[in-house]
């Protein structure tokens, strides 16, 4: 192999390495993270939303995805909640991505997903499901409503 | 080499048959990016709904289409290269196996008895000839590869003890065995899961297992579409320009180092889901950037031997050879130069956006979004298909013995699908942004201002992506008017199988790189640490209970809806 190939295999390299020093560093030091799998948390039959700590703002919410919409459909939330979301499916294999947040989460029937997040903006967050579910799909959202 | 009788025939078929039915496909291409700017609003047209059709755009395009032109494409190359005639035997067993399959499966979306889109995720289930249907066309594609071109090449090894093994050849069975690898887990889950839930004989499987399953063969999938253009782009492509392959071991050293890397990457379309650990969702992300690698060496191999071939006509200068490349030529075999091009470019965009769809948390911005739309019809609907559709072009010209005819309409097609697809990637990754999602009728609801769903945010960039679509599918018809008058030309000679084929610049030979075993062996092993934990993983912690089938039409389950009445489920 000549001079030219070698430095452009190792500058590949260098380039691939440093991007995936990034994601690590994305990770581990900002705690962006993705779902990973929960033991001890079973699938639940009804989606609401559980107050832990008024007064910390913190909430649990859990999300059912079924066929077509979201229990539950709309939740409200005072700004600056911290919120642990858990979502499961009740039927067939679902998703959402919570809009201008990093949630973004598959719902597969039989295990739980779980992302932390934090709305500090008032607002609409919209939510739409966006694994293909039947026929229906395209007419499955809900949103948080943080005021 | 001349070819004739029953050989040709089976030839000719694998490429026109997959394009009668890419036809279909890329209509409904069209049919899709109007439906979701809501120009067309109704979720069903021409008595095909959105997401029968979507399925069959998906399975079409990315399965059938795809794997036709592979084995058409490799039964050639093969052919040509280790200078042997293929059994008509079995390439009559293959066809059968591929057609037939081809026809259950498109009988089941046809009769929207299989609407669960190309990754067929349970627990929403198809009718068994779906399933049926797609394991034949696999297995028939594995045929040529095991009973004709593996002994053909140990034939033609006892005849040329000391030959190098022929790069082209290398790359086919790169392809190939890597193809053998990940059809195992697919069929598995096919097999085991999804026909014995669809024909009643279970009542009950494990979705998650049945994704990580179906992501262990969907990943490395695009390696087997890839790969073949790859193959051209070292060994056709740099003769196009007058030029040659710049350097030999770095094309075998990128084929190789596919082999090693591009399996154990599947959990990459998992980073959202519950059920499996992270810390080996990061460690598939790794992978994939390491898969990455072979990608930069081809693009250095290949930008290296345009420069070469550009330089033998007259380019100078650090940048000024690129106006030397025949872009718009005509003459004799440079209007394929077109294709190729114009993949490139599109592929360019496929690379970067695909690396951060690779980046774990970053895929969390992105994923099941516009966003991985735009990526694929850069990648596999960009340099693939436009890779497949100037070498079945080419091919079918020489095996009919014809001219190809229209030559203007066949060079201007890849540019226009290169304007009408970036103009598409662009729109689907910045609507992206705003979180508008894949796989979704969104005229009938999120684009449709009079729904109260309405996302005004997207309704500018869902009608750019119906233009960009269009300018595309224009190209597309300009392809089709110089395949058909190709098609139906009179012969003016002799039906032949043959490439334009580049000779290599630095050609030292690399005894580790001709040789397969070796890294056969650190793939196999590096799967088999990669997902023997996920799997694992997927039948006991991950998952908590099975579940039973589900049509898309009702929110209860198959077994249900059989028993009771189905009027008295209220919808
Ligand atoms: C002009 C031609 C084409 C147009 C306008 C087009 C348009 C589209 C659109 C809008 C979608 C997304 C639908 C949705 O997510 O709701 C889609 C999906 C897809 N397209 Fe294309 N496409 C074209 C050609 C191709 C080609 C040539 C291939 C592959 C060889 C291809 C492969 C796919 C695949 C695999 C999907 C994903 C299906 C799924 O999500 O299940 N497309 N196409
Ligand atoms: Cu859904
Ligand atoms: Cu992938």
């Amino acid at each position: 192999m000549d001079r030219f190939e070698k430095n452009a295999i190792v500058l590949a390299l260098a380039l691939l390495f440093f991007f995936f020093g990034l994601v690590v560093y994305a990770a581990k030091a900002l705690q962006i993270e993705v779902p990973t799998c929960l033991t001890g948390v079973n699938p639940f039959q009804e989606g609401r939303v559980i107050v832990l700590d008024e007064g910390a703002k913190r909430y649990q919410v859990n999300l059912l995805a079924r066929m077509w919409n979201f229990e539950p459909y709309e939740i409200r939330l005072p700004a600056g909640a911290k919120v642990d979301l858990y979502l499961t499916s009740r039927d067939v294999v679902h998703g959402l991505r919570i809009n201008y947040t990093n949630v973004n989460l598959m719902a597969i029937p039989g295990t739980v997903s779980y992302a932390r997040v934090r709305f500090d903006k008032p607002g609409v967050y919209s939510i739409v499901c966006h694994e293909y579910c039947g026929i229906n799909h395209h007419l499955m959202a809900g949103k948080i409503i943080v005021e | 080499m001349s070819i004739r009788g029953g050989l040709r025939f089976i030839l000719l078929s694998e490429i026109v048959f997959p394009f009668v039915l890419l036809i279909l496909g890329v209509t409904l291409g069209l049919l899709q990016v109007l439906q979701r700017a809501g120009i067309i609003k109704s979720t069903s047209y021409l008595g095909i709904e959105y997401y029968q059709g979507l399925t069959l755009h998906g399975t079409i395009n990315a399965i059938v289409f795809t794997t036709f032109i592979i084995v058409a494409f490799s039964n050639a190359m093969v052919m040509f290269s280790l200078k042997r005639s293929l059994k008509p035997g079995v390439q009559w067993v293959s066809w059968l196996l591929m057609v037939g399959g081809t026809l259950m499966a498109a009988y089941a979306m046809l009769t929207g008895k299989a609407n669960v889109l190309y990754t067929f995720y349970p627990p929403l289930i198809a009718h068994w000839t779906f399933y049926v249907g797609v394991v034949l066309l696999v297995v028939g594609s594995l045929v040529p590869f095991f009973f004709d071109w593996i002994p053909n090449y140990i034939a033609w090894r006892r005849e040329n003890p000391t030959g190098r093994f022929p790069l082209p050849v290398l790359g086919v069975f790169v392809t190939f065995i890597l193809w053998f690898i990940i059809v195992i887990p697919v069929s598995i889950e096919i097999l085991f899961q999804l026909l014995p839930l669809s024909l009643g004989w279970v009542e009950e499987i494990n979705p998650l297992l049945a994704r990580t399953l179906f992501w262990f063969f969907g990943h490395p999938l695009v390696y087997f579409w890839l790969l073949p253009a790859y193959i051209m782009l070292y060994s056709i492509l740099p003769k196009l320009v007058g030029g040659k392959l710049y350097s030999d071991p770095a094309a075998r050293l990128a084929l190789l180092l596919f082999l090693v890397f591009s399996v154990p990457v599947g959990l990459h379309h998992q980073y959202t889901e519950g059920g499996l650990s992270a810390g080996w969702k990061l460690w598939h992300a790794f992978l994939t950037f390491m898969v990455a690698l072979p990608s930069f060496i081809t693009a250095f191999t290949v930008a290296a031997s345009l420069e070469h071939g550009a330089r033998q006509r007259g380019g100078k200068g650090l940048f000024a050879w690129w106006a030397k490349l025949p872009y718009f030529s005509r003459e004799g075999d440079q209007w394929l130069f077109s294709y190729f091009i114009a993949g490139l470019l599109l592929f360019l965009f496929g690379g970067i956006t695909g690396i951060v769809n690779a980046s774990y948390n970053l895929n969390l911005a992105v994923h099941n979004t516009s966003w991985v739309v735009g990526h694929f019809h850069t990648t596999v609907g960009g340099l693939v298909t436009l890779a497949f559709l100037g070498i079945s072009l080419y091919m079918m010209a020489k095996l009919r013995g014809v001219e190809v005819k229209a030559k203007g309409l066949a060079v201007a097609a890849p540019y226009l699908w290169l304007i009408g697809m970036m103009v598409f990637e662009v729109a689907m990754s910045v609507a992206a942004f705003y979180g508008f999602p894949r796989r979704t009728a969104a005229g009938a609801s999120y684009i449709d201002p009079a729904s109260p769903l309405y996302h005004p945010e997207w309704y500018f960039w869902a009608h750019l992506s119906a233009g960009g679509g269009a300018i595309a599918v224009l190209g597309f018809v300009a392809y089709l008017v110089s395949f058909l008058g190709t098609l139906f030309a009179r012969p003016v000679r002799e039906p032949v199988v043959e490439f334009p084929m580049a000779e290599a610049l630095h050609d030292e030979p690399v005894p580790l790189l001709s040789n397969l075993r070796p890294w056969l062996t650190v793939s196999i092993l590096l799967i088999a640490f990669s997902y023997t934990y996920p799997i694992y993983e997927s039948m006991t912690k991950g998952i908590t209970a099975k579940s039973p089938a589900y049509n898309d039409r009702l929110p209860v389950p198959l077994k249900q809806t059989q028993t009771e009445a189905s009027a008295e489920i209220p919808r």
